[in-house]
């Protein structure tokens, strides 16, 4: 198709030839890929809304579970704890979204780009550390830098002009939980604006330098409405991960203090499937939990994906030779 | 935007801006640094120093697996990730750019639908399907179960820098009788490689840092990973030694940490086409 038909008409046999081999390159080239997906990510995810049709838990075993049809999404209905946690979840991601993964990451990409390449680098690095740093060991860290006198900083530090310590973590959950998972989620969006930014011709600046505008006047004018769509990219990629992210807060409130105070959807999901206090772990409700949270997921994508424009991200090739 | 625009007192106010916004995570790693020499302490105040929470450097603790074994681990384990998820991810996201075929939309649709499925409610399917495999508890297992997680984004990303290449290059190449596999590895992978090296960076960092899936589907001792050490050593929280925890969290953290910054140059590249040049 396409340009090659331009070049001499192969002969006949050679035809039937690249026909076939036509149709092998999609599978030679997407083959493992597909294979690796179905089998260990697509299958699961089969197996997870499956198993949320059952009552299977630790008291069944692999082996005396029933159907149950839709009764575990019906006990999720009929929670009273159902709208504390969406509530919960709402404030989580809007609110670690809004601050940190774009607000604090556009301030961020906005300020080291005014300066030299190295140091903006030392910023960089810095930024990203929560990021590399395994969980487990952030959240220790976290935990130690929010203790009660005398061992937490933040104490110690507010201590020097005289503000009484306490423990700010359970003081303050929801302020220790969306910081947490803002210092780590910041960098993603930091790093997208920055390349972003990169790309902005340097003569617009000029130019714009040239006729007076100040500093401020520039971010305004030329920055923020060259990063629309890294901002639209970011908010639809993160409010994804955010939904279907826990472990920091597993890790230090663990949904407390108190009851439910920070648990959201997705560890109630776990609390109910993988880790509970009852010692009988509820695989199908945990189960039907996740795939209520993927129909969440999957609306906020939709309408993200319209304002994305999805379909001409998947616009098929322009000029095809097969 | 460009360094100019603020002028010498405004790039002051700008590093000084940016050094308080910063300055959280410097105390966090300030303390933590602190903490792993010093016998204990108190917000960021040291009482005594010492060598040994480091002892895990020379010495295996006692039930526990041995440090330097289970960061040898950790490297296997994301070496390898890293390696074939370039390869595989270039392989499909090639296709995904260049062919067309049915389902192509598809494919690419469904990906992102993937992603918003929490990998961690899928453990006990993974798991199930693991053991009918007959890869549960193995290093191998665990690696596959980690690409076939990272790789929708992957291919996504990759697909972009295929995507940035012109088209005449690769025609030229196919107009001389080149095959499909040939044009991919010797014309392609080549204008990629910026790109193609910035995301192995990030999946070797993100292979490094993985905890659940090892945690979860490589419980013996032997094959451990930094990650599960880590948690084991910190996971009852009364008997932690705290001073050993922070030592090898500095000794985790580390490689990751040299890693970046050594590249950290190149990997902007990974969001803005990869593309050479």
């Amino acid at each position: 198709m396409g340009a090659l038909e331009a070049a001499p008409a192969p002969r006949r046999r050679g035809a039937v030839r690249d026909v076939l081999r036509g149709a092998a390159s999609p599978v030679l080239f997407l083959g493992p890929a597909v294979l690796l997906i179905a089998a260990l990510f697509l299958a699961p995810a089969v197996v997870t809304v499956v198993i949320s049709l059952t009552n299977l838990s630790v008291a069944t075993g692999l082996t005396h579970y029933r159907w149950i049809g839709v009764a575990n999404y019906g006990q999720i209905a009929h929670s009273p704890w159902l709208v504390l946690v969406l509530r919960n979840t709402v404030l989580y991601v809007a609110a670690t979204l809004v601050l940190f993964n774009v607000g604090f990451a556009l301030v961020l990409a906005i300020l080291t780009a005014h300066l030299s390449e190295r140091a903006a680098g030392v910023f960089r690095v810095l930024w990203m550390l929560p990021r590399i740093t395994p969980s487990v060991i952030l959240a220790l860290m976290w935990r130690w830098f929010a203790a009660e006198p005398p061992y937490g900083t933040v104490s110690q530090v507010l201590g020097l002009v005289g503000i009484p310590g306490h423990n700010w973590m359970n003081a303050h959950p929801w302020a220790f939980v969306v910081a947490l998972n803002g210092f780590v989620g910041a960098s993603f969006g930091m790093i997208i604006f920055s390349s972003a930014i990169a790309g902005i011709p340097r003569d617009q600046y000029l130019a714009a330098q040239v006729d007076g505008a100040s500093a401020w006047q520039q971010v305004w004018r030329i920055t923020l409405p060259r990063l629309r769509w890294p901002i639209l990219f970011v908010t639809a990629y993160q409010t994804l991960s955010l939904l279907t992210s826990f472990e920091y807060i597993l890790l230090t409130t663990n949904g407390g203090p108190g009851f439910y105070t920070t648990e959201v959807w997705s560890l109630y999901a776990f609390h109910l499937a993988l880790s509970n206090y009852f010692g009988n772990t509820q695989f199908g409700l945990g189960a039907a939990l996740a795939a209520v949270l993927v129909v969440l997921g999957l609306g906020a994508s939709l309408v993200y994906l319209r304002v994305f424009r999805f379909g001409e991200l998947v616009a098929a090739p322009r000029i095809e030779v097969n | 935007m460009t360094p100019d625009a603020v002028g010498p007192h405004g790039r002051w106010g700008v590093t000084g801006a940016l050094v308080i916004l910063t300055a959280p995570i410097i105390v966090l790693y300030g303390w933590l640094l602190l903490a792993s020499f010093s016998v204990t302490i108190t917000g960021l105040v040291p009482h005594g120093l010492t060598l040994a929470n480091w002892r895990f450097l020379w010495q295996t603790l006692p039930n526990e697996a041995n440090a330097w074994v289970a960061a040898g681990n950790s490297l296997t384990f994301a070496v390898t990730v890293a390696v074939f998820e370039v390869l595989v991810g270039a392989m499909a996201a090639y296709a995904l750019s260049r062919l067309t075929f049915p389902g192509r939309g598809l494919f690419l649709g469904s990906t992102i639908v993937l992603h918003s499925f929490p990998s961690v409610t899928l453990l006990i399917a993974i798991f199930l399907i693991l053991r009918a495999l007959g890869l549960y508890d193995r290093l191998a297992g665990v690696i596959l179960v980690k690409l076939a997680l990272d790789l929708p984004l992957g291919i996504w990303i990759m697909k972009g820098f295929f995507d940035g290449v012109p088209w005449d290059v690769e025609m030229a190449a196919l107009v001389d009788g080149y095959s499909r596999i040939r044009v991919w590895w010797k014309v392609m992978l080549p204008l990629i490689r910026p790109g193609l090296f910035a995301f192995a960076i990030f999946a070797f960092l993100s292979g490094w840092n993985e905890f659940l899936l090892p945690y979860v589907l490589l419980p013996s001792q032997g094959s451990q990973t930094l990650s599960v050490l880590m948690a084991s050593l910190s996971g009852e929280e009364r008997f932690a030694d705290y001073g050993l925890v922070t030592a090898l969290s500095v000794f985790y953290i580390l490689p990751a940490v040299a890693v970046f910054a050594l590249t950290q140059r190149y990997l902007l590249r990974i969001f803005s086409g990869g593309v050479k040049g």
